[in-house]
């Protein structure tokens, strides 16, 4: 009776072979045609303006001939709950979904990031009133599918690897990553990265925070990985872990309003070349990407940028470097 | 094709007649051949997953989706990491599964005990078999794998890996017990009567001569929960513990590419289809077994 089974196992050996052998092929044959331009400068200098279109076409970037969601509207993305210091919270209560009590709220446009976004959407020609906010999952940013925002930004950090699924912009922050541990603990002294080597380190999952720990701490220990940094926090309460690794500016957060003994014990040198950077993310192809980073680079030109990175991130820049 | 019969065969058989999973009764006039009820299901096959393959391939997001899931470049550089990642929840799932055997058994046993004395020990075992019944998972290692740390006690472990088997064995040992107690109650009752009426004490005849037919019995869906243990064992990332799903997270997060689950995925499905297989071919056998025992 073996063989029954084999007709059955042979079509579904050939359509899975047949799948995946297609998967690797870099270009596949597709009624969308724009993914093979990149859109993405990939080393995104800060101060490298692109040179706009031939003139002679219509400004594609005008407010009238974008392609949104909501036409009419700007819809940007962000998680839920959204934190400080990126999105502060509304005073009086917070504007549904994002919970008054555990979250920010980005329609209020304090916090960094929800003033790049009001700052981006301003020089597209949007008003206050033209802007939507959508709460969407960090995963369901660059899930394949039709995407419920125009733009999205939430410490998304770029990666030349997340560039392949999503349109990722220029740079609008760059940032080190740093090392949290209770104050008064042993890991609170060290300086260098050798004296790290022994202690049991923590991170969120999916984040540049945990290839910090693989790539440069290089601990002795595999590190433990949470859902969120609030997990992550009551690990190190519990001396389940000596170090939580995230960005500095949320250190700066963590240690002030999530802990009652936190301390920032130094941040970490960029390990490449460039140093690590957010993106906003938009769906693989879109035509709006060019305009966000054309926005980018007038509000670096322009000040907007440092003036928002001052009045939000001045003092969430500086703590002692960790020695290599 | 084939008339319906006492003894039609499952989804694995061409023929329409019990094979793979059963006996296979002779061939009788006006029945297929054998050569032709391959060819029937091969094309059958053929078609129906071609159908369903074209569907999913022309559909207007497919190209989108093939980048995301079945990226051949992301498959090979995360599988290394996530088949290591698995030794974490091998570990987990064997060191769970001795000591959701064992506990198990006590808890059904105690369930079982007669007499009004020990009614507390009954409310107890009942209890515990009722409350982490009604609790998920997830919740409990959340707990246990947050709380109890949290405590601060000295000589507590703080190792999320402990507080994974502590959770996964209380939750599973409690489905566990009434498989065990089911299987226990199946044994009728003159056996005990027989055996006591041999002269043996009420715990000689449980261990002599109940559990060893009640176990018998019970070993399919013990397996059953098995394969449950081994897939919940995932549930313990939250806590901390770098296994295969977390791992598979990890790579997806770190490419935007959801071809690491597929990965995960494989690995379940290759781990779990040969003790699908055992188990049936264990309720086969004991059907056989049983069938040669009896009149019918």
């Amino acid at each position: 009776m073996r063989t029954s089974l084999r007709p059955a196992a042979l079509a579904l050996a050939a359509l899975l072979v047949a799948a995946c052998g297609a998967g690797a092929s870099p270009t596949p044959a597709s009624t969308v045609a724009p993914t093979a331009a990149p859109t993405v400068a990939p080393t995104a200098a800060p101060t490298a303006a692109p040179t706009p279109a031939p003139t002679a076409t219509p400004d594609a970037c005008a407010k009238e001939n974008l392609t949104l969601v909501t036409p009419g509207k700007i819809t940007i993305g962000t998680d839920n709950p959204a934190y400080s210091p990126y999105f502060l919270p509304r005073d009086g209560g917070n504007t549904p979904p994002w919970d008054t009590e555990y979250s920010g709220d980005p329609t209020t446009g304090t916090g960094f990031e929800s003033a790049v976004a009001y700052a981006v959407a301003d020089k597209l020609g949007f008003t206050k009133d033209e802007i939507a906010w959508v709460a969407v999952k960090f995963d369901n940013s660059y899930a394949p599918g039709p995407k419920s925002f125009d733009f999205y930004l939430a410490q998304v950090s770029y990666k030349p690897e997340r560039a392949a699924t999503a349109d990722l912009s220029d740079g609008y922050y760059w940032l080190n990553q740093s090392l949290v541990a209770v104050g008064g603990t042993p890991i609170a002294a060290a300086r260098t990265i050798a004296d790290l080597k022994g202690y049991q380190f923590g991170a969120q999952a999916g984040t540049t925070s945990y290839d910090a720990i693989v790539n440069v701490i290089k601990p002795d220990k595999e590190p433990r990985v949470y859902d969120s940094n609030d997990a992550a926090i009551q690990a190190l309460n519990n001396k389940q872990i000596d170090g939580l690794v995230v960005d500095l500016p949320t250190a700066f957060y963590v240690t002030a309003a999530q802990m009652d003994n936190g301390v920032i014990v130094g941040q970490f040198a960029p390990t490449g070349a460039e140093q690590e950077h957010f993106s906003l993310v938009l769906a693989k192809g879109s035509p709006l990407t060019a305009c966000v980073n054309k926005a980018l680079a007038a509000m670096t030109a322009d000040g907007t940028l440092a003036r928002i990175t001052q009045e939000w991130m001045a003092d969430k820049a500086n703590a002692p470097l960790i020695q290599p | 094709m084939s008339a319906p019969s006492s003894h039609a065969g499952g989804p694995l058989d061409p023929g329409g007649r019990a094979g793979l999973l059963g006996p296979r009764g002779p061939r009788r006039a006006g029945e297929p051949s054998a050569l032709r009820s391959t060819l029937v299901a091969l094309v059958s096959t053929v078609v129906f997953f071609g159908i369903v393959g074209w569907i999913v391939v022309s559909s207007p997001g497919w190209p989108a989706v093939q980048v995301s899931f079945l990226s051949g470049k992301v498959f090979a550089s995360s599988f290394p990491s996530i088949v290591r990642a698995f030794s974490v929840n091998v570990q987990l799932f064997l060191i769970a599964e001795v000591l959701i055997l064992a506990l198990g058994l006590a808890v059904a046993v105690l369930r079982s005990l007669p007499g009004p004395v020990l009614f507390p020990v009954r409310l107890l075992a009942t209890a515990y078999v009722d409350v982490f019944r009604a609790l998920p998972g997830v919740l409990v290692i959340y707990i246990l794998g947050f709380g109890i740390p949290g405590l601060g006690l000295a000589g507590v472990p703080i190792e999320p890996f402990f507080y994974a088997v502590v959770a996964l064995t209380l939750v599973y040992s409690a489905y566990v017990s009434e498989v065990y107690r089911a299987g226990i109650e199946s044994v009728h009752p003159s056996q005990e009567a027989a055996a006591r009426s041999l002269g043996l004490t009420r715990v000689q005849a449980l261990r002599y001569v109940i559990l060893p037919q009640a176990v018998r019995r019970v070993i399919p869906p013990l397996l059953n929960d098995f394969i449950g243990l081994q897939k919940d064992t995932v549930l313990v990332s939250y806590i901390g513990v770098v296994e295969i799903f977390r791992q598979s997270y990890i790579q997806q997060a770190g490419n935007f590419n959801f071809t690491p689950y597929l990965v995960t995925a494989l690995v379940f499905v290759v781990v779990t289809l040969p003790l699908a297989r055992l188990t049936d071919w264990l309720i086969a056998r004991d059907k056989r077994r049983q069938a040669a025992g009896g009149v019918r």
